[in-house]
């Protein structure tokens, strides 16, 4: 108990815990809780300052650490990094989280660390997509290949995405580096405790991208690209490159794109926790949305305050990760919008996931498309050649 | 049972040396040094070929081949069904088949229960490949199991496809509980596939599996 005491006062201390007022901002804000009783952030922070007992292993894994808690919180404290703090001190001893999926995506993660990979994951760069093997601008794909291969029978379509962005990057001119050896930025590693492995992904994706020389650094990804943003540099030092989410670059150049005049559909926007609260992108999603000419209608919690997508870097799903997805589906259906437009392909699998409840059926159903082949859709065809297959549906 | 009983008579003379491992070295250099140069070369270049023109920036050959090793012996995880493949492997057991020793055998209640985490977990932790074993169709204990395990290893093979890694080191295969032979000639064979791709690239640097040799000296350990 001594021992981890130390570790456990620092991470309290870290987490600007001795600050709380307790006035249960946190719990009443927390998405987990409003379902799961036995699960409130305050109490979990009272009970560490009052007595020393710390989160169990189930509750450090409930978090969804989706942030909305600090977003709230008067005096500061910063909840989410406590967890995740604790989640890496007790890291394979105590914690291990109930992985979802088996935990076949952490073993991939963890594989992707290996030093010499032959990956076969630039099968979705088709013809009318142009890509280049150097240049000033790099584009990082993040694991979209893999999400594809692996929820089929979700019939998720993350690669549209992707495919949207470097058309989109392609319509400013651009024929953005893609690697062909990219790694998983590391992301859920790193949220799941495996600090290990994080570093070594982090180390390897650096020195793919120094070598590649590129001054950008594009992410469709809003995970890949907050973990390049702040957390890379505790590894690997200052970055060699300018990090950028896909709707920061195309905010910044919206007028040298053009799209299409007719009117488009009305979509409502789910804010990903990783673009909006943390690394706090929330207008140029909106700009670029606005620009391409689609009807904006807002989810009433929208931006900082958005609801999330009860993903959980893979670490637990259980019937209140449901709970909260349905409830925020309902929310987007309330807008009156025909598409969930989200920036984050993992909010595209878990609201897919939760659309295939046989019992609510309808209810629930909605169109759901990532951000950018929702951008891509609505550029305007001049040279004529056939729609991708993001437009398709 | 009669395939079997021929099998045991021919192979009664290699069953009287104690030592599992000996009677392997020999087989294995034979057959490694002759296999294994064609195999890799013909796959690399046809690998090679396909990529230049799928994608603008063709993708690098490997660095460093992987080492041909004489004596290596390939780490092979086997997840085998309750019901047909488990007792497939007791029946090459009972029958005294004698077949390669290089695996280590996971009994699951079904091979629909071999979801691609179980094999990606696998590789991770240092094997060289993964037999994915259950009943034949028709013959599931639970009716459908088997089908499911397609849909299961479809899924792992396409992961794998996109992680780089070779297709032969995984494969799933059907066996009843009479097929003793059958499993016995699918390990193998399996055993032979793996060993002329070499070791896992993907193995992490000291989380592996022990060798076989440090196994078995684990296990005489044990005996004392």
């Amino acid at each position: 108990m001594d021992k981890t005491a130390t570790v456990d006062e620092r991470a309290l201390k870290d987490a600007n815990a001795f600050l709380c007022l307790e006035c249960g901002k946190c719990t009443s804000t927390c998405v987990v809780a409003r379902y799961n009783r036995s699960y409130s952030p305050r109490r979990l922070i009272s009970q560490a300052l009052a007595g020393g007992r710390l989160p169990t292993s189930q509750e450090l894994s409930i978090c969804l650490t989706c942030m909305a808690c600090d977003a709230r919180c008067p005096s500061g404290v910063r909840f989410v990094d406590l967890i995740r703090e604790l989640r890496r001190a007790t890291y394979g001893a105590e914690f291990a989280g109930n992985c979802s999926h088996g935990g076949a995506m952490q073993s991939l993660m963890k594989l992707m660390t290996a030093a010499e990979l032959n990956q076969d994951r630039l099968a979705w760069v088709t013809d009318d997509l142009k890509t280049a093997d150097e240049g000033d601008v790099a584009f990082f794909v993040g694991c979209a290949p893999y999400f594809d291969a692996f929820f089929t029978e979700l019939e998720v379509d993350t690669l549209a995405g992707v495919k949207g962005a470097v058309k989109v990057i392609n319509a400013l001119g651009i024929a953005p580096v893609v690697l062909p050896d990219e790694r998983c930025c590391g992301h859920d590693l790193l949220w799941g405790g495996d600090v290990e492995h994080f570093e070594i992904l982090a180390r390897r994706n650096v020195e793919l991208l120094r070598a590649k020389g590129v001054k950008t650094v594009v992410f469709n990804c809003p995970e890949c690209y907050y973990t390049f943003k702040a957390d890379y540099a505790d590894v690997v030092g200052a970055l060699p490159f300018e990090v950028k989410h896909l709707s920061e670059f195309l905010a910044e150049r919206a007028g040298e794109l053009n799209f299409v005049d007719d009117e488009g559909e009305k979509v409502t926007f789910q804010d990903p926790c990783r673009l909006a609260r943390f690394a706090g992108v929330v207008e140029p999603p909106r700009e670029v949305l606005t620009a391409a000419g689609v009807e904006l209608a807002e989810m009433p919690r929208s931006g900082k305050g958005a609801v999330c997508c009860a993903g959980n870097g893979w670490l637990n799903c259980d019937r209140f990760s449901k709970e909260v997805q349905l409830e925020r589906l309902r929310e987007a259906r309330a807008t009156g919008a025909t598409t969930l437009v989200t920036a984050c392909p993992k909010c595209e699998i878990h609201f897919r996931c939760a659309m295939k409840d046989p019992n609510l059926g309808d209810e629930i159903k909605m169109e759901i498309r990532d951000l950018a082949s929702t951008v891509a859709s609505r550029l305007e065809n001049k040279k004529a050649k056939p729609k991708g297959k993001e437009t398709e549906e | 049972m009669t395939p079997a009983k021929g099998k045991t008579a021919a192979t009664e003379e290699k069953s009287k040396a104690k030592a599992k491992a000996s009677p392997e070295k020999p087989r294995a250099a034979a057959k490694g040094a002759t296999k294994r140069p064609a195999g890799k070369s013909s796959a690399g270049g046809a690998k090679a070929k396909v990529k230049a023109k799928k994608t603008a920036a063709p993708r690098k050959p490997r660095k460093t081949e992987p080492k041909v090793r004489e004596d290596f012996t390939p780490r092979i995880v086997v997840f085998a069904c309750n019901w047909c493949s488990y007792a497939g492997a007791d029946t090459a057991g009972i029958s005294r088949i004698q077949y390669s020793p290089h695996f280590r055998i996971i009994r699951v209640m079904c091979s629909g229960r071999v979801h691609p985490a179980f094999v990606l977990r696998a590789f991770e932790l240092g094997a060289d490949g993964v037999l994915v074993s259950g009943c034949h169709f028709g013959d599931c204990h639970y009716i459908f199991g088997n089908e499911r395990a397609v849909e299961q290893f479809e899924k792992t093979k396409a992961l794998l496809k996109i992680l780089g890694l070779e297709e032969g080191r995984i494969r799933l295969e059907w066996i009843s509980a009479a097929e003793g032979v059958k499993f016995g000639r699918v390990i193998d064979e399996f055993v032979e596939q793996v060993r002329a791709l070499g070791p896992s690239t993907l193995a992490p640097p000291g989380r592996e599996l022990p060798r076989e040799a440090e196994a078995f000296a684990d296990a005489a350990a044990l005996a004392k």
